[in-house]
């Protein structure tokens, strides 16, 4: 039986890797992707206090944000390729018509 | 239980009704022809009919399907505001010139608007965590695709790109705050969590990072600083009518499902008094938000100063009002919570209304930059006297609704010994004259140009422009029913 830190804080990295990759990536593919991971991350630790706490409610919680996800990424993908129809390109540094 | 289910059934009618209009919708999409706002009239006939099923509700306080959702006077208030806001929309989204070349697709408008409207219903609602993701999340993902609905101008698919971006971000952040917060308090239910965290948690520290995380997400809703950096993008490049959209109702919905949040899930409610202590000594609720709402007031008003589009400068004018709405948060009091719904009431009004006159002069002159509005008293007297006063109110200034709404708010900080807020949001007031009053003497101190003549908008957008005019004006003088309908809004179920 491996202790409930070990998952969190697999969470917790895999998290902050999602949150630095968004940060620093500059492919809009990419940063979805690592968007995605986030929500991953959060699934993990959802699911390991659910077993923890053996209590069903975040087991539940994660089916719905793993819905949401795929919602999320279906949409994402739809609006990159219309940046991409009129950039041609999907590098986040190109697309900066609206600032300040 | 299924007595139970039936029985909450009975009060999930304007939610019901909302689904049902969406498939009606959907199969007269397919059925009608093609080129008409026909499905707009078939969502106002659905919007209508919410709006008497919502006000059936009135006086009803109870918790519905296992404390998923509450119906009680709070959300029943917010819910009217939502539908009338929506009813606005609509009516601006028949007659708007950006949306005509996409009148193929016009039909899929209207239903990510329902959409919208069903996930803000939701919000308005939650009283549970996961519905309060849930509704979130229904209500964002509508909003990116209608964000970047004229999907040709690059403007609007970059608006689009960036608010997919920000949203994703920040609800992943707002969900890892929840499964640390339930993971603490073992309960998904606000009623749940505010027992758990009665009884004492063992990790304070953990609470603070979770109770951080859910605010990131709800204040990227409300477009709060710091997480306003969205705002102006999405606002200057999205359609005008869901520019308008996504500043008051979205808005509105996310300020209902913090207040909600906060008053239920985080304040000790054994104290019977206005202004509970907050459960948790790890760290102050309410200096958080005080800075927060201190900043955006000070970020939305000097930043506008310098704005050039009409669209992005009523996009920091909103982060500004963010910051005066929360204030009514931050002394989580009743008198606060009051204070909140009058403002919103008020600010759907004014707020609306100047991005309605925005619409009508981008729809005649195909220009949002505020040095095209040079003459524009001499050419459209009605819309430009019309955008003075929604200017006016936003600014607070008397006789206006904004007075009214600024003061409540005010009074409200000032009793609960917020005074430096207050000077800073009195000083913040000052400076947002400044640009509203530029848009002023851009219209009506400026001769317009030789060949320039008067400019014609219609019977139907004068008619709605007096919907948004007459309430601005009259309730800054006969203010009496809405403070009234606000104090009488303000319960909350479990409080």
């Amino acid at each position: 039986m491996i202790a409930l830190d070990w998952y969190l804080a697999l969470s917790a990295i895999l998290f902050t890797i999602g949150v630095i990759g968004v940060l620093t990536r500059k492919n809009a593919i990419v940063i979805f992707m690592c968007a995605e991971l986030m929500l991953n991350a959060v699934n993990l630790s959802l699911v390991s206090f659910s077993a923890h706490l053996g209590d069903v409610h975040g087991q539940i919680l994660v089916f719905f944000s793993l819905c949401v996800a795929a919602a999320e990424a279906a949409v994402g993908l739809a609006i990159i390729i219309a940046i991409f129809r009129n950039n041609l390109s999907v590098d986040i540094t190109r697309i900066n018509l609206l600032r300040w | 239980m299924v007595e139970h289910i039936i029985n909450s059934i009975s009060h999930l009618y304007p939610e019901i009704a909302i689904t049902l209009t969406l498939c009606v919708a959907l199969i007269a999409d397919l059925v009608l022809k093609k080129e008409s706002h026909a499905i707009g009239w078939i969502v106002l006939g659905g919007l209508v009919i919410t709006g008497v099923l919502v006000v059936a509700q009135t006086g009803r306080e109870l918790s519905i399907f296992s404390d998923m959702l509450a119906v009680d006077p709070f959300a029943v208030f917010f819910k009217i505001m939502l539908l009338i806001a929506s009813v606005l929309v609509v009516l601006f989204s028949m007659q708007s010139r950006e949306l005509i070349d996409y009148v193929d697709r016009i039909g899929e408008y209207y239903m990510l608007i329902l959409g919208m409207i069903l996930g803000m219903f939701l919000m308005v609602g939650a009283t549970n965590v996961l519905l309060m993701y849930l509704a979130f999340e229904l209500t964002s993902i509508c909003s990116y695709v209608l964000a970047g609905f004229t999907r040709r101008s690059l403007k609007s698919a970059e608006a689009s790109m960036k608010y997919i971006v920000y949203g994703a971000v920040s609800s992943g952040i707002m969900l890892y705050g929840i499964s640390l917060l339930v993971g603490i308090t073992g309960a998904v239910s606000i009623y749940g969590i505010n027992e758990a965290l009665a009884a004492g948690v063992e990790q304070p520290l953990v609470l603070l990072v979770a109770g951080l995380m859910i605010l990131v997400g709800l204040g990227f809703k409300i477009a709060i600083v710091p997480f306003h950096f969205w705002a102006p993008d999405v606002y200057e490049g999205a359609p005008i009518t869901i520019t308008a959209y996504l500043a008051v109702a979205s808005k509105i919905a996310a300020f209902a499902m913090t207040v909600r949040f906060f008053k239920v899930a985080f304040l000790d409610n054994g104290v019977d008094i206005a202004g509970a202590l907050p459960l948790v000594d790890a760290f102050n609720w309410s200096v958080i938000l005080a800075v927060m709402a201190a900043l955006a007031m000070i970020v939305g008003n000097l930043v506008a100063l310098w704005q050039q589009n009409i669209k992005r400068l009523l996009a920091y004018s909103s982060i500004a009002h963010a910051g005066y709405i929360l204030m009514g948060l931050v002394v989580l009091t009743d008198e606060g919570v009051s204070a909140i719904m009058i403002y919103v009431f008020i600010y759907l009004f004014m707020n609306m209304g100047a991005f309605y006159v925005a619409m009508l002069v981008s729809n005649k002159l195909g220009t949002e930059q505020i040095d095209d509005y040079k003459g524009l008293g001499r050419r459209a007297p009605l819309e430009s006297v019309a955008m003075t006063v929604f200017l006016v109110a936003l600014t607070g200034l008397p006789p206006t609704a904004g007075f009214i709404a600024k003061l409540f708010i005010f009074g409200a900080a000032i009793n609960a010994g917020w005074l430096l807020l207050v000077l800073i949001a009195g000083i913040m007031t000052i400076v947002s004259l400044f640009y509203y009053m530029r848009v002023v003497r851009n219209m009506f101190l400026f001769e317009p140009q030789e060949e320039a003549g008067l400019l014609n908008f219609g019977l139907s957008s004068k008619i709605i422009l007096m919907v948004m005019l007459v309430p601005t004006l009259i309730f800054g003088v006969y203010f009496t029913p809405v403070l009234e309908f606000a104090r009488n809004s303000i319960q909350i179920f479990g409080l």
